[in-house]
Order: C-alpha cells, then structure tokens, then sequence
C-alpha cells in the first residue's frame, strides 16, 4: 500500500511526513521527522513517555495513528521551551532533581504542562493522579510531585 | 577526614546533563541511526521449554528487503569466563541466551534473528522462520524443580558444592555459612519463630527497552552504539561471544533509561554484531516492551525457610535458614549474596544459613539493585518483628538490642569498620513518623537492609584548559546523576566553580578500562579514581607554580584553589587555578590528570524503613500513607541524588511487595508481560518518600563516601509486609500483597469455612 501523505502542525510549525497507514505518530515523529525526544517505552500506551498535547489534549502517541495527525496541531517536548528559555516546569524539573536517568523526563514534562494547562493551581493529589499514566522507576515520584507542585507555587506568585 | 569540611561537596546543583534530558535533546539506545542502517527482529521461542529439531530460514532469506538472517549456528557457543560486575560469568550461558543453540528454555528465548530494510519488513520475515520443537514440560517453581522427577534443563549440571551429587540435576549449586553451635544456640532461646516464605519473580523496569545499532566493517572492526551499564562489559561479552579481539570491538554508551543491574548482559548487541556482519550494513535492534520481559531481567523468585531464636530479653541466640533462589534458565541466581546479606543487621552467635541456586524456564535472572538481598531481608525481618510480638517488645528496640556495631564480624567473615545501624534505628524511634498515631485501618511496619557496595576497577582522566575550567571523563553510563558528583569532586579538589567542570561519558576507546555502573560503586569507586586525577592535576599545577617561582616543588602549598608560594621569594604571589592555566603553554604545555585502581570493596551500607499503610478491609487493596527511610550513605556527595537513589529504591521495594510479579500459566507463558499488568508503582500509588541520610564516614574513600543506590531496595519488603501484619492481624508470608492475595486472606479470617478456596490459592497465610 502506498505511504500517505500527512500536513500538520508540529510545535507552531508547519510539518509534513509520509507514512504507513498504521504507522504509529509516536514512530512519525521519531522516525520521520527526527523528534527522538519522545521516547517509547511499552508502544501500549501505559507508560506515558510518548506523552504529547494533540489539539490540546494530553495523548500516549504511541496510541495515535500518524494518519491521524493530518490538519492537527501536537506539541512535543522539543516544543515546551520557548527559544532559549526553558518552560518553568523544565526549570523546575532541574532544580528539584527530579529526574535521574530522564527517559521518561520528556513524557512527564509534556504530561505536566498539559496538566497547568488546564488545572494552574493542583493540589498534590490532583496532580499524582493526573501523572498516574506517566511511569518513572527510578525517581519514586517525590520529586517530580515537588516540582510540578512548585512551578504552580511560582506562577501563582508571580500571578499576584 | 571526618572533620574535613567541604565546600562543594555536599551542595545541590543542577546537573550538567539536565537541561538536554528536560528538552528532549539526550541520545538514548534508541534515538541513534546511521545512514544505511536496517533493522533486526528477533524470532523468539513459543514455547518455555523444548528441543530445537530443524530450523528452516529459506522463506525469510527469500523475502522482500530482507538483508541477512542468522540462528545459533552464527553465534559459535563458547567456554569463555569474564569477571563482570560482582562475579564471574559464564560467556557459554550468555551466548546461548542470547541465541539458543540445541534447547530453548524459556518462553521468549530467542532462536533466530533478521535484519531487513525496515522494522516492519524484519518482522515480516521474522514470522516466515520454521522452527520445529520438540516440546518438553516446563519447570517454573524451585519446588518442581528439586522434585525427585522433575525435567532436566541441563543433562550435564551436577551440584556445586555438593560433594557425592552426580546426578544431573537442576540444582546447579549449594553454599552454606555457619557460625557457632546452633542447637546450643536454640536450646537457650526462650521463643523461637519459624516460617516460610516466597517472592515472585519480579523485573527490574527501566523504562527505557533495550536497544543498540552495531556496525561490522570489512576491517573486522565493531562499532556497538548502545545503552548499557557497562561499555567495557558489553565491548568483552561481544567479543568472547563472537570470538573477536575486544581490541576490535568499540562500544560508545547512549544515554542510558534506567538499568538497576539489568544492563549489564548481553541480549540484542551480539545479534546486531552478527547481522551487521552478514549484511555489511549497520543494523538497529530495539526490543518492545513485551520482549523486555520475556527475554531479559528479571530477579528471582524464591522461597526461605528462616528460623530465629531468642532471649526473653530480645537478645537473638541463634539463626538458620535455607534459601531456595530461582536463576532461571542459566545458574547463577544471587542466592549466594542473600546468603550473605539475609543475617548482616544483627549479631548473631550461633547460625547456620544455606543457599540452593536453582534453574527453571524463566528468563536467566540479572542483577536487580542489590541482588539476593530484598528476598532474605524480607523473611529474616518479618520473623524478627514476631519475635517483637510474641516477646511483646517494640520491634526498634528489639533491632537496637541486636544491632551490628563496629568490630562485629560480618555473617560473611571481615569485621565491620564504622557503621551507622544503630545510630539509625535510635533515630528511627524518635522520629514522628514512628510515634505518631494511625488512622482507622493502618498498620505501622519497619525493617532493616544491608547491602556490601562493591568497588574494583575505575579509571578516570581531568583534562585542565587553558581558561581554568576543567573536563572530567571516565566510563561510567551515568544512572542517576554521577557526572555532577564527579564534577562536584573535581570542583572540591581544584577549587573552581562547578559549573565550569564538563563531565562526561566516554566510549571504549577513550576511557581508561572501567567496571560497570552497578554495585552503588560509581560515586565510591570511581570517585575516588576521579579524586586521584584531580589531585594528580593539582599536583601538576603545584610543579608549575614552583618553576615560575624558581622553588622547588615540595615548598608550594595549595590553599582554597590557589598554588601558594613559599615565604620569602620575592614578588611571589598566590596563584589561581586560571592563573596557572593561562600559563601552561609557557610552563610544560597542557596538563590532564589520570587515575586508575582497584577499590576494595566499599562500606558496609546499611537502612532503616518506616512503612505505614492503609488496607481497604472491602477490597484487600492498600496504600502506603506515610514512609520513612533512614540510611548510613558515609557522605551525600549531591543530596538530591542521594535523596533521589532512597527514594526510588524504596519505591521499587513497595512495588515489589505489593503488585508485582511475573504469572505465569501452566505452559510456562509469562501472563503479563506489559506495563499493563505487571503493576509498578504510579504517582497516585505513593506518598511523599521521606529521606534521613545519616553521614557516617567510610575510612575506605577520602570524603567518607560507602555508596547508597542499592541498600534502599532491601527493607521495604519486609516494611511493608509488617505493616501489613500490624493492621490485619495476619503474617502474611507470601508476596506480592496484592489485593486478591490480602482479601481472599481477610475473608478467610472472617468466615474461616467459607473462604477456604480462596486462601489456599492465596499461599496460606496464617494468623500469628
């Protein structure tokens, strides 16, 4: 079958790539159009590191046909910072060490933005069920649930 | 060295590899291609246990882009040994692991392996490959497996250490340590508490697959990209495997996804080597997720019988215990190091301990974060807290009362140097967590850990530029933040900012020889390696300062990063480090520091764990509220990633107490081989993981450091499952605690008769 031919949006950018018809956007990205910092982890949608925003909408890519993309707008992780400045979650990520071989860095990054996206002031538990589709085995989560609870601390300060 | 003071060390900056791995910019196993490149897919065993009778290849070799196809024909079995990581091993079972040759042993073995123009084309061609086997009957429990009738995975395995045993057998070895007189020692014991208990198979998790591109030249050259926990064990594995020069074997680390000790062998990388070969391309291997457990991993199932004896007064008199340890289709499970670790806590006059390695058709166990050790601390330490209730003691104080101290012999023969246990658990029974209430349906549990920390061979070079700033390299794949410790070690030594120190990772070629990334031994071990080369860099700068001056060396001091002359030479003033460096091409020419040694084996590294958890009575499912661990790290080079290594093992350890595990059916077919259902521990699962780091100096290392990755696995098994035990009355003996496991329990306590099915499917556990 012939590839298809998918127009879209990728980080405020026009994009376009050919692929298979069940091709995954997860391998889209990574493998048409280089954007490796979306990870794979399981290709079933339980781990959250191919986390990226779809029209708005937190999404495992690895559950969207590439297809699927064409006339949609998706956000990846290369997309989060804004020039050289990186996004007070990335910062605060930093800061708080909270991350330690950060494979699934990027997924909780994309994850956690969507979530101050919608919900600026989270409350702990709001925000560990929000990254319960995001797996991290070597953190043990504390300090992620720090910084993400910090960068919203911040941007309520700065609010005021 | 305890009274030195730092400063640097100890402080918290970012980390200099941050800002690439939070925008998506850091190379990992599966982010690196190559122009020419195509892709391996490997062919994998269907069954868990069978001969191989004929493999026909011809339908795969015919397919479209398919560029090469290999089986164990390709992969020449070996009798190759390799020191790797903490012990010798077998390159004959990790060839034949990698690729099975007469037998396969496990579901998911691989058999044969393709390399064609696409992913999707080398699977294709991958499903074309008629394999026939004759099917034998699987063997997946140690019971089975010691059985008088059991299937024989290996015809030619005898009994190590089993003097007169010349049957084949799966039992691939026996190992003991005893101590005293233990029917002396049980004879004065006025309580004495005996049970059995098992774990489930469990993996280590990274959420990284494995993956690697290798590229074969005509020269007889390997280039291996891949991520690993050692570039040096996989560059030696590749080449015993296929009987190559390591000399011709280059292996450049990725950024690595986690690893635990479970990216120390080899699985994809020899394949790839061997396509590469056929195929005169370079070829890329990524596992999915679902090979990841089928094929590599896990840590063993087990089951111990552990028998403590003790005072009235809580005094221990005496310990004996049999540990049974599953090492899946090749020996070499860690039942010997939980032998070792299972009694290190305490002082113990009289034990006997003995440890079986087992095999059966699972996947051949790796390292899992201080292998051997979690399985034995959980049934010594919950046989230790009913001692605690039956002697109606405070399990603390009956820990303090037995608790090893310097100059205590080890179980396994050295004394101990300084260690911080009972520093620790006195601390413990102050702190709030253990003296505040519980709620309605929360239970309160703690226990102990020991891991050795291992150190052997590091090398490490710093290179000095001309501005002053500095770059330290050494071999270690950095896990969880080792580069900002080296350079915290850099910047301490030469006084300059850290953050004008590059850290990094070199390849095989660049880097002086070093073991893996494993043992909590890169901070101990390497860092002292580092250490060494930046005093050989201030060393170097002192004899410069000294040929300006026109003074001999010796006279020069270094003070808070400066060369300082000697009084009386006129016109002589402190210089910096950038002072000197300006200076170099005038002086001798450029200066890098190296370092290379052997690091006994670290500190002893010991924990301490407070687990409280909730249980729903209705639904048997529970949650951790509140969790405390205390450990004796010697010195937190970077807290946060001290911090950060507690933590995440601590979560490791409640995952394995209470969800995870491999299950498997009655064809020996791993059931839930995904994220899925093989439940690890999310966000809405945990609490804040509330750290004490306890600094008691390790004489072995300049700053004191014992290392600390692997100790915070060890307790929280046993953590859990006392708290368990102190909410629902029930000894719970058999993990993981999952909620069928605890409510078939609670049910059976409710309506004893009624119930009964459930709990015997549910490992019997039993009110104490």
């Amino acid at each position: 079958m012939a590839k298809l031919h998918v127009q879209t949006t990728i980080n405020g950018e026009a994009a376009e790539f050919l692929c298979e018809p069940q091709e995954s956007l997860l391998d889209a990205l990574r493998n048409e159009l280089g954007l490796t910092g979306t990870k794979e982890g399981c290709a079933t949608g339980d781990c959250g590191a191919c986390s990226v925003i779809f029209n708005g909408r937190l999404v495992p890519s690895c559950l969207v046909l590439a297809a699927e993309a064409q006339d949609r707008s998706i956000t990846t992780i290369e997309g989060i910072a804004t020039g050289d400045a990186l996004h007070p979650v990335q910062q605060k990520f930093l800061e708080h060490a909270a991350l330690q071989c950060g494979v699934c860095t990027p997924g909780f990054i994309v994850a956690a933005t969507a979530l101050l996206n919608r919900n600026p002031h989270p409350t702990e538990t709001e925000a560990r069920f929000w990254l319960a589709g995001n797996l991290c085995r070597c953190t043990g989560y504390d300090k992620i649930i720090r910084a993400v609870l910090d960068t919203a601390a911040e941007t309520r300060k700065a609010a005021v | 060295m305890s009274e030195r003071t730092f400063k640097q060390v100890g402080t918290r900056p970012i980390r200099h590899d941050g800002v690439d791995k939070v925008t998506g910019r850091a190379s990992y196993g599966a982010d690196f291609s190559l122009p020419g490149m195509i892709h391996g897919a490997v062919v994998r065993s269907p069954h868990a246990h069978a001969r191989i009778v004929s493999i026909d290849t011809s339908a795969a070799e015919a397919a479209p882009g398919v560029k090469a196809v290999i089986t164990g024909e390709d992969i020449p079995e070996t009798n190759a040994k390799l020191m790797l990581g903490e012990g010798a091993i077998d390159l004959h079972d990790i060839g034949d692991n990698a690729m099975a040759h007469a037998k396969v042993l496990y579901h998911g073995h691989s058999v044969a392996a393709v390399a064609a123009v696409t992913p999707q084309a080398a699977r294709d061609a991958a499903a074309l490959i008629k394999v026939v086997y004759d099917v034998l009957e699987p063997v997946t429990s140690v019971d089975r497996a010691m059985a008088p009738d059991a299937p024989i995975l290996d015809d030619t395995m005898t009994t190590k250490g089993q003097p007169g045993a010349n049957a084949p057998t799966n039992v691939a070895q026996r190992m003991e340590l005893k101590r005293g007189d233990i029917a002396k020692g049980f004879a004065e014991a006025d309580v004495v508490v005996e049970r059995e208990f098992r774990t489930a198979t469990v993996h280590q998790g990274y959420i990284e697959p494995h993956a690697c591109v290798a590229r074969y030249g005509e020269d007889g050259r390997a280039i291996v990209w891949c991520s690993t926990q050692g570039p040096f064990a996989v560059r030696d594995q590749c080449a015993a495997i296929l009987s190559m020069d390591p000399a011709n074997v280059k292996v450049i680390p990725s950024e690595i996804g986690g690893g635990f000790g479970g990216k120390i062998v080899v699985y994809l990388e020899p394949l790839a080597i061997a396509l590469s070969r056929k195929a005169q391309r370079p070829v890329k291997m990524v596992m999915t997720r679902d090979e990841v457990f089928r094929a590599t991993g896990p840590t063993s199932g087990t089951k111990i019988r552990m028998k403590i004896g003790a005072k009235r007064d809580g005094t221990i008199v005496a310990a004996d215990a049999s540990l049974y340890y599953e090492a899946g289709a090749y020996r070499g499970s860690p039942a010997g190091a939980g032998m070792m670790c299972a009694y290190a806590p305490y002082r113990i006059p009289n034990f006997a301990i003995e440890a079986f390695d087992i095999v059966v058709n699972k996947p051949k166990v790796a390292a899992y974060r201080a292998p051997g050790s979690p399985m034995a601390a959980f049934a010594i330490e919950s046989v230790i807290d009913e001692i605690a209730r039956q002697l109606k003691m405070d399990p603390i104080d009956l820990r303090i009362r037995n608790a090893a101290v310097e100059g205590d012999l080890a179980p396994y023969g050295p004394p101990y140097g300084p260690i911080g246990l009972k520093a620790m658990l006195e601390a413990a029974r102050k702190h709030p967590h253990w003296t505040s209430p519980l709620g309605p349906n929360q239970g309160r549990g703690v226990a102990c850990g020991f891991w050795f920390n291992a150190g052997m061979n590091s090398s490490a070079s710093v290179t000095l530029n001309m501005d002053g700033s500095a770059a330290v390299v050494t071999g270690n794949p950095d896990i969880g933040g080792t580069r900002v410790a080296q350079a915290l070690m850099v910047a301490e030594e030469l006084g300059i900012p850290v953050e004008r120190v590059r850290p990094g990772v070199a390849d095989t070629d660049s880097s002086g020889f070093t073991d893996v990334t494993g043992g909590s031994r890169v901070c101990y071990a390497t860092g002292m390696a580092v250490i060494k080369a930046a005093e050989d860099v201030r060393e170097q700068l002192k004899a410069r300062a000294a040929q300006i001056w026109k003074v001999d060396a010796s006279a020069v001091k270094w003070e808070d990063g400066c060369a300082v002359p000697p009084s009386g030479v006129d016109k002589a003033e402190p210089m910096s480090v950038a002072n000197l460096a300006a200076k170099l091409s005038h002086t001798g020419g450029p200066i890098i520091g190296r370092a290379s040694l052997y690091a006994p084996m670290a500190g002893p590294g010991f924990g301490v764990h407070l687990c409280d958890l909730e249980v729903d009575p209705e639904t048997g499912c529970s949650r951790i509220v509140r969790y405390t661990a205390f450990q004796d790290v010697g010195k937190a080079v970077h807290p946060s990633f001290v911090e950060g290594q507690i933590q995440g093992g601590a979560a490791q350890g409640i995952g394995w107490a209470l969800n995870e595990e491999y299950v498997y059916d009655r064809n020996g077919v791993m059931e839930n081989a995904g994220f899925l259902d093989y439940r690890m521990p999310v966000a809405s699962d945990l609490p804040m993981l509330e750290t004490v780091i306890f600094e008691v100096a390790n004489p072995l290392h300049p700053y004191g450091v014992r290392g600390v990755g692997e100790v915070p696995i060890v307790p929280p098994l046993a953590a859990v499952a006392n708290a368990m035990r102190d909410t629902t009355g029930i000894r719970f003996t058999e993990l993981p605690l999952s909620p069928p496991r605890v409510l078939a329990a609670l049910e059976q306590e409710r309506e004893p008769v009624a119930a009964g099915a459930n709990a015997a499917q549910a490992g019997r556990p039993g009110r104490s």
